[in-house]
């Protein structure tokens, strides 16, 4: 019998709550309306749907639901927020702050802003993965429109100060966008308490369906954008395209239930993620954590394995849906930007496991990955001399690579 | 109730509520390299493939829905000279603000040689996007003789094909187009999702970079279950094609025979069967739909984007219409659930509001 993969790779996607799509589904079939028809009954029904989900999502940010926009996920949403500021402020502003580490699309996005002539500085991670706040201080000039900080980073879990940087923001009249795709629903999330005047979320990380997701954007002081797509004015006029109620409402409940559960559901991952990880280390020498332990949600480790190839192992344990970093750039074979951003080196970082533990992720599959996983470490340490001469103290950085 | 509303939203067909309700149940990212990311990659890759060979087109890029897919094809070429119909969607007017502009006859069809000359304006060849059916009207555009005449001079075309896949023959090879936008739920797929065909020689720069996805055009984790619906609710509405587009001209005609006194904008034009823009001289949109809708009949006055705005529609504007006579229009649009006998009852309610406007005219 074939058996469904053990799933450990929450941060790249999360299965659809049951609950979700039970509550989903019958917007797909008898409320098919548009929400934007204004004539009858059928488009009526659809707003009202499309204005419940959207409270539920500014409930668990602390927003008022006129500050939410419905756009077709996380990437979109960030695109928006980074090219949208700088466009709209460009004649004043024309300077971005943001980090190393942050998500591909913040950075890509990033990179076509200064080939349109924006500065932007690329902060540096401490090698926890966490910035440092007095040089985000010193970056920020009166030219600054924007800092984009990712609230936790999606290859290795650690949360930034995410209230510090809101503090400092606000101070210098700068607006605080963060990605929190990988936060909301996992660790509190507060746009008043944190400054916060953009913030991304996607649907699919947070046990809701993929092909929506929302932006953030303040009211009071207020946030103004250029548009990314134009047409029928949807959204306040800040994105354009027909909603779609099942992916609004599918959204809005998995919100609502995140938020219900969030407590409970923290104190649970961290009891599965000491538990592997506590079983990993007693097992396996030379095993670090990347990423900060204490500042790092739950349900991530990042674990480099000294010596074992990380696609070699990500074969070995095929009974385990895992991946070597973030799933977007993950069928190229370079070594993780993020883990080099902390200083970790080369060799290091190609031996990582991303691990992502959620909700539907019981004990059994935690003690049975953890097992796995120590077997195939040993087993590919075994065939490597690299280990062996580790083993016999000789410091491989010393060694004279013959070139062929 | 009876849906009238087609081109706003299409009732979702039941083998692709099946194909979107089946891949909800799926975990996993197509971008992850594990079998569970690999499997729904392969699926995603064959929804894919089966949409290409269905519309005929060697490559396509995922969208958030079609208004995505018209502002990434007239940005992604970067600053060329854009010409465009007056008559097209709000999101091709507004993506492309300082397009210069083709007027439309009074049938709401553009005049090819007033397109020849207006090219021939242009020093340097750039994009004529041209909508292939129309919203509001149905008009259908001579695409294909623009298009030729268009690439003859060295211009790239585009098309927002979103209402015609269902009611046209419909081939992306035969049009001969270098991009064309296309709608799931125009065409009873799920909202949310559209693509943007392309010749394999275009390249965009992406409105929205990120992960790469999408040949580096459009970044995003893809969601299966709305490619996959989509896939399945265009391939049947591209099979059921001259069958539900023969019934509902049918329609067309039953409902422009039974009422003479209605103004149908675009009736000389060549038009698809599943829409009309009607005017009942002296009766205003609004009070139109609030009576429809007491009669649980669900028509609108226009676009479904705008509709809560009740401005005059820019279609009729531009074909001549004047504003007084243009507030008084509505549009019916069918689709592949419509039945005549909700024809019929939209046939009577149109008369009796009617007949009330003739009684209080005449008291």
């Amino acid at each position: 019998m074939v058996t469904r993969p053990i799933y450990l790779d929450y941060q790249s996607t999360t299965p659809c709550d049951p609950r979700v799509l039970e509550i989903m589904l019958p917007y797909f079939t008898e409320e098919f309306g548009n929400p934007h028809s204004r004539s009858h009954a059928y488009g009526w029904r659809a707003e009202e749907a499309v204005e419940g989900a959207r409270g539920h999502v500014a409930k668990i940010i602390n927003a008022d639901p006129r500050e939410v926009i419905f756009t077709s996920g996380a990437t979109e949403s960030n695109n928006l927020a980074l090219k949208g500021v700088a466009q709209f402020y460009k004649a004043q502003k024309d300077h971005i702050v943001t980090c190393v580490t942050e998500h591909k699309c913040v950075l890509d996005s990033c990179r076509h802003l200064e080939q349109e002539g924006f500065k932007i500085t690329y902060l540096p991670v401490q090698p926890n993965g966490i910035i440092d706040l007095n040089r985000l201080r010193d970056t920020l000039t009166d030219r600054t429109a924007l800092v984009s900080i990712m609230a936790v980073n999606n290859e290795i879990g650690v949360i930034q100060p995410l209230a510090e940087i809101g503090k400092i923001c606000r101070e210098r009249g700068v607006f605080f966008h963060t990605d929190a795709a990988q936060a909301v629903g996992k660790i509190p999330m507060d746009v008043e308490a944190m400054n916060i005047d953009l913030l991304s979320i996607s649907a699919h990380k947070l046990y809701g369906p993929k092909g929506v997701g929302a932006l953030y954007v303040r009211r009071k002081p207020r946030v103004r954008l250029t548009a990314l797509i134009t047409g029928g004015g949807q959204e306040r006029g800040m994105r354009s395209g027909t909603l779609s109620t099942p992916l609004c409402v599918g959204m809005g409940v998995a919100c609502a239930i995140a938020q219900a559960e969030m407590r409970e559901e923290y104190a649970r991952l961290c009891t599965l993620r000491d538990r592997f990880y506590n079983t990993i280390r007693s097992e396996l020498e030379e095993v670090y954590l990347n990423g900060d332990f204490e500042q790092r949600i739950p349900g991530n480790l990042n674990i480099s394995f000294a010596h074992v190839e990380g696609e070699g192992l990500m074969m070995g344990v095929k009974e385990l849906a895992v991946s070597s970093g973030s799933a977007c750039t993950s069928a190229s074979l370079e070594p993780s930007y993020v883990l080099r951003a902390l200083g970790v080196e080369e060799e290091m970082a190609h031996t990582s496991l991303r691990i992502g533990f959620g909700r539907f992720t019981t004990e059994v599959e935690v003690d049975a990955a953890a097992q796995k996983i120590i077997i195939e470490v040993n087993r590919l340490r075994e065939m490597s001399p690299l280990w062996e001469m580790s083993r016999e103290g000789i410091n491989l950085k010393s060694i004279q690579w013959a070139a062929h | 109730m009876i849906y009238l509303d087609y081109n706003a939203s299409v009732p979702l067909r039941p083998c692709a509520q099946k194909a979107v309700i089946e891949a909800l149940n799926w975990q996993g990212n197509a971008s992850s390299v594990h079998q569970v990311g690999r499997k729904l990659r392969s699926l995603i890759d064959g929804a894919r493939k089966n949409i290409l060979q269905d519309v005929g087109a060697e490559r396509l890029v995922f969208t958030s829905g079609g208004t995505e897919a018209n502002a990434l094809a007239l940005s992604g070429l970067g600053s060329i000279p854009i010409v465009a119909s007056t008559i097209e969607h709000d999101s091709v007017l507004k993506s492309a603000p300082n397009a210069h502009h083709i007027p439309v006859t009074e049938e709401g069809s553009i005049d090819l040689e007033i397109l020849e000359k207006i090219l021939s304006s242009f020093d340097k060849p750039g994009l004529l996007s041209l909508m292939f059916v129309n919203n509001e009207t149905g008009v259908i555009q001579p695409l294909l003789e623009a298009t030729r005449l268009a690439q003859f001079k060295g211009w790239k075309v585009h098309t927002d094909a979103s209402q015609a896949p269902g009611h046209i023959p419909f081939s992306f090879k035969n049009l001969g187009v270098d991009m064309m936008t296309i709608s799931a739920h125009k065409c009873g797929g799920p909202i949310g999702i559209g693509a943007l065909l392309l010749k394999s020689d275009v390249h965009l720069k992406p409105l929205i970079p990120g992960g790469g996805q999408e040949y580096g055009m459009r970044s995003g984790t893809l969601s299966a279950s709305l490619i996959l619906g989509f896939a399945a609710a265009l391939h049947e509405a591209l099979k059921e094609e001259p069958r539900v587009s023969k019934r509902l001209h049918k329609f067309q005609q039953k409902i422009e025979g039974a009422l003479p006194e209605a103004i149908v904008y675009g009736k000389k034009g060549s038009r698809v069967g599943h829409v009309l823009s009607l005017g009942m001289p002296g009766v205003p949109a609004e009070l139109q739909l609030i009576a429809f809708d007491l009669n649980k009949i669900a028509v609108s006055a226009g676009s479904a984007c705008s509709s809560g705005k009740m401005k005059n529609s820019h279609v009729l504007t531009a074909m001549g219409v004047s504003p007084e006579e243009a507030q008084c229009a509505i549009r019916v649009s069918m689709g592949w659930k419509t039945q005549e006998d909700e024809v019929d009852a939209f046939i009577q309610t149109w008369k009796n509001i009617h007949a009330k406007q003739i009684i209080k005219e005449a008291s």
